[in-house]
């Protein structure tokens, strides 16, 4: 295995890896504040049981995605050292302040988890507040540093040496708004629908439990509205990426010629060395109309760049169409629940709505890596877009495979791990005396 | 130099050592901890890894934030130091790396799982990492003061994946820093029980380490004659390695004296004084060089806007995190400044 594979391999690895206990970590703070919120105004013991319960769960999963968050701000450098002695002034301030927000995440999701009745209640419900906004905070910073490997910006060069920094200009740059917000909502939407999927595949098994009912009620709300809401954002995205990285961009589509009235490929596997997609759907211009809101708009092709400047269009293709569909299934959902609660004022329990909610619930998490396969395989060759390419950035010392083969153990132990003991947290239902006993100074489990 | 002619980047080293030295006052004494953990024995052993599992509870994952601060200053201000010890320390730091995640996600395991099996699984998963991993750290700072990574990097060619580090001086200020760690976990746990045995069995512990740690400073400052020439004629030879060598061997005697006649309190600042004094002491004896014998401060520095303007980050970023971080240990360490209020000690809720 070359260097360079490896290299690549493990920094998708422990990115993908990373991302799952990211996301959670900024969906589920949100769901325990709004559930003691409801617990401080109702008085409903249940809401309280609930936020403590995934309160537990974001413990569990923002230690592990603390650990693996230290570790890829090493491997930057341990894998990629040139690229961050180049980059390392420019998007560093960026860090520095994702940093603080991390800071603040952990010190106050410590007072909320070790803080329950040792604080006035609406300080610990302000503490769990402080938790999501700087959760979120800190994936906006760090998400804009991928922005700015994607669009750099905040720099000037004179040949090969960097002759001014602007790190604020780096961090706003082009691609920051529209993948921040892709991200965002990202995470609310694959967190809320996997929360939502774990209580619908309960309450199929205990119908009418009100803990799940609740915790299912508040998932699916969170989940539900960002699901709705992430199709447009894509749309946004799609839109600055063509304008960005038109180059990405036909890989997404599996478009190898440069042309107008450009069709939109739903499907399909795309063969390079022929440049065709057998097997896709087809909407005549769709495309065109997608991208540039014109249908005689000019699609560039991949083969408008030399084919050492392309990207690995099947892997692209594939996972985008993986993540647009994910996400479609995920809107459709929501739209499901939001169309059935409007008209009967209560969510939908019957079986059908419970097994496909169940059904659903892993797909944001799959759109989600899907997702930043798209970004990072679709920005190759360039680790840097236009810049720098990945060759050039990797380390040169030898033998990474070994690294790569211990990394990966470790943290497939540690998936299995976290998998398991989760599940003993949220596959149990509380017991009744457990509902009834929900008062300040209740014993703790 | 005057503080008026100090450069931005000066200032940001000295912030990123300042780091460093919170990373090891507040997370060295979790690793420390572990190390107690690991060597609990006997009928008291179950009581310690308790007291030791509600103190460092609530404040761990804070602490060990401090480490990703020292590495985004270094790769932000200083990027060419950054690749050159990632480069030629991957090896070490990718083991230190190993033991971070082990231990921090089986702390984190431990509080969840309390069946019997799952416990004492956990806690070996949490102990072991919690000894090997200062040891690394440790080596890694070492080697870097051996100046070996530097001329491997002003060398280029093929970089070697063990020599810069398998030496002996790395390997005594990985065994210094692992005392260290240890030292500081048990002169602090004095302070979290209101148990008299059990915080005479740290106390123990404490003067222990206390007695040790003046060995194996000796070692290090000797296998540095021959090994870190850099550090050694620092602190040997110039006008100030006199001075601050005497400071440090006052402020141990102090703590030494204090841990003695149990003034615990005493001893946790001088025992905190001590630690910062020897990193700052190593410090001084490697500056102005980051990564020796050619990288220094200056010529490695990134350009004074973005100095400034991580001056600012830094200084907005104090305001939202010093008082959170105030707030925060007046909750949950607030008991271990009460003096003679012991009986209000109230510990942790389990999550």
């Amino acid at each position: 295995m070359s260097n360079l594979l490896a290299a690549r391999l493990q920094m998708a690895m422990s990115l993908g890896f990373h991302i799952l206990f990211a996301v959670v970590g900024i969906g589920l703070p949100l769901l325990m504040v709004v559930s003691e919120g409801l617990w401080l105004r109702t008085k409903d013991p249940t809401y309280r049981i609930l936020a403590r319960r995934w309160a537990r769960g974001a413990a569990i999963l923002f230690a592990v995605g603390a650990v693996s968050g230290t570790v890829l701000s090493f491997e930057l450098g341990l894998l990629w050292p040139a690229f961050m002695k180049f980059a390392g002034p420019i998007i560093g301030v960026g860090f520095g302040l994702e940093g603080f927000a991390f800071f603040t995440e952990a010190i106050f999701l410590g007072i909320y988890i070790y803080g329950w009745d040792r604080i006035p209640p609406i300080t610990h419900w302000l503490a769990g507040v402080l938790v999501a906004f700087s959760g979120a905070l800190s994936g906006v910073l760090v998400v804009s540093t991928n922005a700015w490997m994607n669009t750099p910006t905040g720099f000037t060069r004179d040949g090969s040496t960097t002759t001014s920094i602007d790190p604020i200009g780096a961090l706003l740059n082009p691609a920051m708004v529209s993948e921040t917000l892709h991200m965002t909502l990202a995470a609310y939407a694959a967190t809320g629908m996997l929360v939502a999927g774990i209580h619908a595949f309960l309450l199929l098994r205990d119908r009418g439990n009100p803990f799940h009912r609740k915790a299912l009620a508040i998932a699916l709300a969170i989940g539900g509205v960002a699901s709705v809401l992430q199709p447009m954002s894509g749309h946004f995205s799609a839109q600055v990426v063509a304008k960005t990285q038109p180059i990405k961009l036909a890989a997404m589509e599996a478009q190898f010629q440069t042309e107008r009235r450009a069709p939109l490929r739903i499907g399909g596997f795309p063969d390079p060395s022929t440049g065709t997609t057998p097997y896709a759907l087809e909407i005549p211009a769709g495309l065109s109309i997608l991208a540039y809101n014109d249908p005689n708009a000019e699609v560039a092709g991949l083969e408008s760049v030399a084919p050492k400047d392309r990207p690995p269009v099947r892997v692209v293709h594939v996972a985008f169409q993986i993540m647009v569909a994910c996400g479609t299934a995920m809107a459709l959902v929501a739209l499901w629940a939001a169309w059935f609660s409007w008209r009967h004022r209560r969510l939908p329990e019957g079986l059908a709505f419970l097994t496909v909610v169940t059904l659903v619930s892993p797909l944001g998490m799959l759109a989600v890596e899907a997702g930043w396969t798209v970004t990072e395989v679709g920005r190759q060759p360039w680790i840097i877009q236009g810049l720098m390419r990945t060759t050039e950035a990797v380390t040169p010392v030898t033998g990474l495979w070994v690294s790569l083969l211990g990394y990966s153990t470790l943290y497939a132990i540690l998936g299995i791990v976290v998998v398991w003991l989760l599940s003993r947290e949220f596959l149990a239902s509380p017991r009744p005396d457990e509902l009834g006993l929900a008062n300040p100074g209740e014993a703790h489990s | 130099m005057t503080l008026i002619s100090i450069n931005p980047a000066e200032m940001v080293a000295g912030i990123m050592l300042v780091a460093l030295v919170l990373y090891t006052l507040f997370g060295g004494a979790d690793y420390g901890a572990g190390v107690w953990d690991l060597l609990a024995r006997g009928p008291r052993a179950k009581a310690q890894r308790e007291l030791i599992a509600d103190a460092i509870g609530p404040v761990w994952e804070v602490n060990h934030i401090w480490l990703i601060i020292v590495i985004v200053l270094l790769f932000t201000g200083f990027p060419a130091a950054f690749s050159a010890v990632m480069t030629t320390l991957h090896v070490p730091l990718s083991l230190m790396l190993v033991g971070v995640v082990l231990r921090g996600s089986a702390f984190t395991f431990r509080s969840y799982d309390r069946s019997k099996s799952g416990e004492k699984r956990w806690n070996r998963w949490f102990s072991i990492p919690s000894v090997v991993t200062p040891v690394l750290l440790g080596m890694v700072i070492g080697a870097i003061a051996t100046g070996e990574p530097g001329r491997v990097v002003e060398a280029g060619g093929e970089v070697p994946l063990f020599t810069t580090w398998l030496r002996p001086f790395p390997l005594v200020v990985g065994l210094f820093t692992l005392n260290i760690f240890a030292f500081i976990a048990a002169v602090y746990l004095t302070l979290e029980t209101s148990d008299r045995d059990l915080q005479e069995e740290f106390r123990k512990k404490a003067l222990l380490a206390a007695v040790v740690l003046g060995g194996t400073a000796w070692t290090v400052y000797l296998v540095a004659r021959v090994e870190a020439p850099l550090v050694f004629d620092g602190l040997s030879g110039s006008h100030w390695g006199r001075p601050v060598r005497f400071a440090t061997g006052a402020v141990a005697v102090v703590t030494l004296a204090a841990l003695w006649v149990r003034w615990f309190r005493v001893a946790r600042v001088s025992a905190m004084c001590q630690v910062a004094l020897i990193l700052w002491g190593c410090a001084l004896a490697e500056y102005p060089y980051l990564v020796p014998p050619s990288i220094e401060i200056t010529n490695s520095a990134s350009p004074p806007n973005v100095q400034k303007l991580l001056l600012v980050a830094l200084g907005a970023g104090s305001l939202v995190l010093f008082p959170s971080i105030y707030y925060l240990f007046r909750i949950f360490k607030g008991h271990t400044f009460l003096l003679g209020r012991e009986k209000d000690y109230q510990p942790p809720n389990h999550p």
